[in-house]
């Protein structure tokens, strides 16, 4: 029963359902599960397979889109439960994620957004055309453990540069770690602004940011 | 005849326009400046919370006012590019981030040589009309990255420029450039040498960046040219047909605003429209549903009469080997059926992020079969084939014959050393190098035949002068790529 339960947890996300997801979750609830079980047990093993078919190229992009939403119904139901008996929704880590003043290109800097947000992170995503003092403001705002920078023009490239002289300024740099990525951004560049690190595309960036929080964790 | 392409029948273009008239008004566009915001409530859209609600009435007078047709001329002031009619040109892809090094077959950040390279290369081969700016040097401070750009392709070329601005600041400086490049604004005006890409972003946003050039371009009289890029199933729908609406509904909003600035100012039906590879969220130009979006779209552009544009010839292959050479044969021949009068893209590799001059020089050699293509099957002769025949019955010395040697440069296209047509006795070894190392000799041949322009005038001084003050402002000592000798000699001629 319990088992079935879960599995039918785990497809309604494999198969992008948001309103099986939701009506799961509840059921769920009724029947006497422990909210962080079915979260743990039920939900998020279905965002894990849904990252391994993505990568086999069985899933695709709108699978995923689907899928995340299918999380996000799941734990809409789950979370208040949750809260309400004293515990927190598993995050993974949060993250702060723009691009840079100028600059109005966002679908790579989404799909990184997307990715992290399937992978447990919460992601708090400030669009287009941000300015330095807007990501230094939500960094403080969400407590955020990493920041994302995106940039698509040789031109608004520099603007990384300038966030994270910002993010110095306001005393924020030991707290967030900072990582960069965009069509005409390199590793060495991230290296020579001071980044922490550099995503290539959204599957690296998912790996960056985990390795990070982990680095992070032992660090403090 | 001229073969013709089309992928869209009347019936199909009607809806299209239909849908694109309605999506207009509802959920209609946003426009990012007060200023072009004002133009279209001044023309009869409704504005509301920065989203302007245009009437097909608006919008359809403002298509009346676009020119159908006009010119950019060569510094010589010959008409070098046409846009109108089915007339086609090509330019080399625009903007990449960098260039493909022909030695390692990496590619690297391009610099200020990489891009005279480029643009000498492109000035010898008469497939390019036109010139674009390429690169962006990274040898150049990056807030003059796109001006600077600008100056090279001037100071190394005398065909028309296919560019555009980064921002709103340095459009003023790319138009002072111009302006000194003619000797005037008028001048520029009456006989413009340059036509600036402006990009709305999708879905149906002209935003404050997009939305002040298209007024500045238009009340400067200097061409425009409207990239809309729906990016199907991520930044436009999922289809063809919706996405094609999309592009319609941005071009059109786009028309509105530049023509409420400067009524018959030109401005041409220009797109970069591609899918959006569900795998990996790319942008894959060299995609066959890319080249059908393009084409279909242009073709909606030229059902209404108005000059047109595309992004086509560009791969998203990382090096110019065989899947560059699919992909851009194929979209440089259908795109040429089409009759789509400006075609940017060639030499462009990886969604438009990196330039080859090697594939641009192999890209040349499918333009000129395109060309070859569409100039059609030819009746030269007062009978097809039977006084040939008359001539030389059935011993079939056609090649003896005089209209034989009258007539087969005309007949036949001669492609260069790039392509290898020998005819090698078998058994004799190894084939010598493919298509890419061929052409990698013939950059360098290409080169060796570029000589220093003639210019008329003071044109270099002007140019020197108007590029030096924002080089100063910017922190460059120098002018990356001009020979240092070069401004020397400038400078003592003035100082006489
Ligand atoms: C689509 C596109 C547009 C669309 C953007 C639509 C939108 N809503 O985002 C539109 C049409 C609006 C547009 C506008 C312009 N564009 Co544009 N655009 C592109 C194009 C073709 C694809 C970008 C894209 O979406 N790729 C798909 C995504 C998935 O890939 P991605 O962005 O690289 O992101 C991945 C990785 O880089 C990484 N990543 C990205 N961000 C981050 C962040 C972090 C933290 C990490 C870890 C990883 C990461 O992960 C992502 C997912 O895998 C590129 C060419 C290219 N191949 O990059 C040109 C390109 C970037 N654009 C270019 C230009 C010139 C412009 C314009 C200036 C054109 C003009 N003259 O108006 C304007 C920009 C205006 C402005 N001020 O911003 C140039 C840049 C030139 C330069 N040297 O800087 C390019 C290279 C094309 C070209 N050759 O002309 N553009």
């Amino acid at each position: 029963m319990r088992d079935e339960a879960l599995r039918a947890m785990q497809a309604s996300i494999v198969n992008g359902a948001p309103e099986t997801a939701a009506v799961l979750a509840q059921d769920a609830l009724t029947a006497g599960f422990e909210p962080l079980d079915a979260i743990n047990l039920g939900f998020v093993p279905g965002m894990h397979a849904v990252g391994e078919q993505f990568a086999q190229h069985t899933l695709f992009l709108p699978d995923m889109m689907a899928s995340a939403e299918a999380m996000r119904a799941a734990m809409q139901v789950l979370e208040p439960e949750l809260r309400k008996r004293g515990g927190e929704r598993p995050n993974a880590g949060t993250v702060v994620l723009g691009t840079t003043k100028g600059d109005i290109h966002e679908i790579g800097k989404t799909l990184v957004g997307t990715l992290l947000t399937a992978h447990g992170f919460k992601v708090h995503d400030l669009g287009v055309d941000v300015a330095s003092d807007v990501f230094v403001a939500n960094i403080l705002k969400t407590g955020a453990d990493v920041v994302g920078i995106s940039a698509l023009l040789t031109t608004t490239m520099r603007g990384q540069k300038s966030v994270i002289e910002a993010i110095e300024r306001a005393g924020l740099r030991a707290r967030v770690k900072v990582i960069v990525g965009g069509a005409p951004v390199s590793r060495r560049w991230a290296e020579e602004i001071g980044a922490d690190g550099y995503g290539q595309d959204a599957a690296s960036a998912v790996e960056l940011v985990k390795g990070l929080m982990h680095q992070g964790v032992h660090a403090g | 005849m001229r073969p013709n392409l089309a992928v869209l029948d009347v019936s199909l273009i009607d809806r299209i326009l239909q849908e694109a008239f309605s999506l207009l008004m509802n959920p209609g566009v946003k426009v990012g400046t007060i200023e072009a915001a004002e133009l279209l409530s001044s023309g009869g859209a409704r504005l509301e919370n920065g989203v302007a609600h245009i009437p097909e009435w608006v919008a359809r007078r403002a298509l009346q006012s676009v020119p159908r047709e006009f010119y950019l001329y060569d510094r010589g002031g010959h008409a070098a590019v046409h846009y109108g009619g089915d007339d086609v040109h090509f330019d080399p892809g625009s903007s990449c981030l960098s260039i493909l090094d022909p030695d390692t077959l990496r590619p690297r950040l391009a610099q200020s040589r990489d891009l005279v390279r480029l643009i000498q290369v492109a000035e010898v081969l008469p497939q390019y009309a036109a010139q674009s700016t390429a690169v962006v040097c990274n040898d150049v401070p990056s807030e003059i990255g796109d001006l600077y750009r600008l100056f090279l392709v001037l100071w190394y070329s005398h065909k028309p420029v296919v560019t555009g601005a980064f921002s709103t600041s340095t459009l003023q400086a790319m138009i002072d450039l111009l302006v000194a490049d003619s000797g005037g604004g008028e001048a520029l005006k009456w006989k413009p040498r340059a036509i600036f890409d402006v990009c709305p972003s999708p879905p149906l946003n002209w935003t404050d960046f997009a939305a002040h050039n298209l007024v500045v371009l238009a009340r400067a009289g200097i061409p425009a040219e409207l990239i809309s890029m729906p990016l199907a199933g991520a930044t436009g729908p999922v289809t063809l047909a919706g996405s094609i609406v999309q592009h319609a509904a941005e071009t059109i909003s786009g028309i509105a605003i530049h023509q409420l600035a400067s009524p018959g100012a030109p401005v041409v039906w220009g797109g970069a429209p591609a899918i959006f590879d569900m795998r990996s969220g790319g942008t894959p130009m060299g995609a066959i549903e890319t080249v059908m979006l393009d084409i279909a779209c242009a073709q909606v552009g030229k059902s209404l009469g108005l000059p047109t544009h595309t992004y086509l010839v560009a791969s998203d292959s990382k090096l110019a080997d065989a899947q560059a050479g699919m992909e851009s044969s194929i979209s440089a021949v259908l795109g040429t059926l089409a009759g789509i009068n400006m075609i940017s893209g060639a030499g462009m590799l990886d969604a438009l992020a990196c330039h080859s001059i090697e594939k641009l020089v192999l890209d040349a050699e499918v333009i000129a079969s395109a060309q070859r293509m569409v100039a059609g099957i030819g009746t030269p002769t007062e009978t097809l084939a039977t006084s040939m025949f008359a001539q030389v019955g059935l011993q079939g010395e056609f090649l003896k014959l005089k209209e034989t040697r009258q007539l087969f440069r005309g007949e036949q296209h001669f492609p260069s050393s790039v392509i290898d047509r020998s005819t090698r006795p078998e058994g004799e070894g190894e084939v010598q190098g493919d298509a890419f190392s061929r052409a990698r000799e013939r950059v360098q041949e290409l080169l060796a035949s570029y000589s220093e322009l003639e210019f008329p005038g003071q044109t270099r001084s002007r140019l020197q002068e108007s590029v030096s003050r924002a080089a100063e402002r910017a922190g460059l000592v120098t002018l990356p790529g001009i020979p240092v000798n070069e401004l020397q000699r400038m400078q003592g001629s003035a100082a006489i």
